[in-house]
């Protein structure tokens, strides 16, 4: 289980300081599929770095398992069993695929095996297996080749970034039967930011993040009606960015 | 053979002993093993200063070996090979100096090695360089390829050297003849105080010739290298040069592209990049389990595969 304890983030922009979470406390409980939504801007993403260990709150704990991991770096919590796709997936040069698969797993696999990952978020495996993570990859290549490698880990607790940005529609299909199957057969908690009203139909548990702060938060038949409802009132607004 | 004689034989030619085919080792200044096949013959120069190594026209599937090994600390060298590639052949050929300097005098291997390469042949030539040792003597080496292409033949030249040379300057210079190609890939990583240039003037002189010329380096701590290319188009051609760089530590990097051309219809391209490695590589690396020196090394592991 993850646990944010009164957990706050601001950074200093033109010498003023900018609160970017503000005070949240929150817990993911085990097996659960939770996403969190709300208005661009909002602190969402940050709120996913500051749990992967990329960010640094500067007030509040956060626990893992009952561990205190608010010191743990990066790779720490990545070796606890946090994983986490990134909005932006990044390239390499001279990395490739399979490297990629490999490092995620932990340990030396076949090329069938790291073929396997690739085939479940839709792509031909074997044009792909051994391309490098360069720039000839498309946006939405790249996207796919990011949630496979955090499949590959199979850890406690995955958090995805807006896996749906810059992705296909076809795809975005075949995304939704990808977190399904995950939810599934992982046994872990899955934590996605997400606009998209299809992802929020598969969770469990939904969480509105506005203004840096946690303005909602429950079951999806306890939710998900509020938010579409507040979606029409504001003309989309709540549902956009 | 001693054990440092076949390490480095390893290191610089993947050899695990005697190799198939043409070869002739070299060790501290002699040959110490020779052979020629029927297709592929070794001579020693007229002057005695280096190798002749004449390939029949027509020589498919065949390889050619000749690695240096330095092992005696203070040995300093200059060696000119020869190498006549018939026409219509396909071959690969292995170069490549290992430097093992146990003593307080600079090692030093100069190897001056002149291709010319027939109409239709294909040569894959590859050349690896490797210094070890713990002495304070520095371990130099100074190549230089010049290569004389006919028409329609094709050269993939490899070049590698990623530890233990103190210092290196290399030279390449190519003449393409028309519908030739000139494929390189140049990979280096220089530590401590080491230094490395390496010029590249590449003359596309034929109809329809072609080169891409690519380094991709790693400077770290304290180390210099320069890269500078030039590629003359004089004919209707295409050439394209790329030197993409990782700096690190308190090294530097000098990068400096020289494109000219001579005819309206030589299109030449140059880029270059020279850059830290960016923070969101060794993140990602990071959040799949590995530390951030783990992940720095896996990074500059990929970029000189």
């Amino acid at each position: 289980m993850l646990e944010l304890v009164n957990v706050s983030f601001g950074v200093s922009q033109d010498s003023q300081q900018k609160d970017i979470l503000k005070n949240i406390s929150l817990k993911l409980e085990d097996n659960k599929f939770t996403v969190i939504t709300g208005p661009n801007g909002g602190g969402k993403s940050t709120l996913a770095k500051v749990i992967a260990g990329i960010e640094k709150p500067c007030e509040g704990k956060i626990l893992f398992n009952g561990e205190d991991i608010t010191e743990l770096s990066v790779t720490e919590r990545a070796r606890l069993g946090i994983s986490y796709a990134f909005q932006q997936p990044v390239r390499f040069k001279g990395i490739t695929v399979f490297d990629l698969i490999q490092l995620a797993s932990g340990e030396k696999m076949s090329v069938e095996e790291a073929c396997r990952y690739l085939s479940e978020v839709g792509l031909c495996a074997r044009d792909y297996v051994r391309r490098e993570v360069n720039a000839s990859l498309s946006g939405g290549e790249l996207k796919r080749i990011e949630i496979a490698t955090v499949m590959a880990r199979r850890t406690k607790l995955t958090v995805f970034d807006e896996p749906e940005a810059g992705i296909d529609l076809w795809s975005f299909q075949k995304l939704i039967s990808v977190f399904e199957k995950l939810h599934r057969e992982n046994h872990g908690s899955i934590l996605i930011i997400s606009h998209q009203e299809r992802i929020l139909n598969i969770a469990d548990e939904i969480m509105m993040i506005a203004d840096g702060q946690l303005t909602a938060c429950g079951s999806r038949e306890e939710l998900l009606p509020q938010i579409l409802g507040k979606t029409v009132n504001r003309g989309c607004k709540a549902m956009e960015g | 053979m001693n054990e440092i004689t076949q390490r480095i034989l390893e290191e610089v030619a993947e050899l695990h002993g005697i190799p198939e085919g043409a070869y002739n080792i070299r060790e501290n200044g002699q040959s110490i093993g020779r052979s020629s096949t029927e297709e592929i013959e070794i001579g020693t120069r007229k002057d005695g200063k280096g190798l002749v190594v004449r390939i029949r026209p027509g020589t498919k599937k065949k390889s050619v070996h000749i690695p240096v090994v330095i092992s005696q600390s203070g040995l300093t060298e200059v060696v000119y090979n020869d190498f006549y590639v018939g026409d219509d052949c396909d071959v690969t050929i292995v170069a490549g100096c290992g430097i093992h300097n146990a003593g307080n005098d600079a090692s030093k291997h100069d190897g001056i090695h002149s291709f010319f390469i027939g109409k239709n042949a294909k040569v894959k030539y590859v050349e690896k360089h490797y210094g070890s040792g713990d002495g304070s003597g520095e371990r130099i080496m100074n190549p230089e390829t010049i290569v004389e292409m006919d028409a329609d033949s094709y050269m993939e030249m490899d070049t590698v050297q990623i530890k233990g040379v103190d210092s290196t300057v290399r030279k390449t210079t190519a003449r393409l003849k028309e519908g030739a190609k000139l494929v390189v890939m140049e990979r280096l990583m220089t530590h401590g105080k080491q230094q490395a240039e390496s010029y590249f003037d590449v003359y596309l002189d034929g109809e329809g010739s072609g080169a891409n010329i690519i380094s991709r380096s790693v400077a770290k701590e304290e180390s210099y290298q320069k890269f500078c290319s030039r590629l003359i188009g004089n004919a209707v051609c295409s050439g394209h040069t790329e030197c993409d760089a990782i700096i690190m530590d308190s090294a530097k990097i000098s990068a400096v592209p020289e494109l000219a051309a001579n005819h309206p219809d030589a299109a030449l391209i140059h880029e270059a990049a020279i850059g830290k490695i960016a923070g969101e590589q060794i993140i990602k690396l990071m959040t799949l389990g590995l530390s951030e020196q783990e992940a720095e090394e896996k990074i500059v592991e990929g970029f000189l595969r």
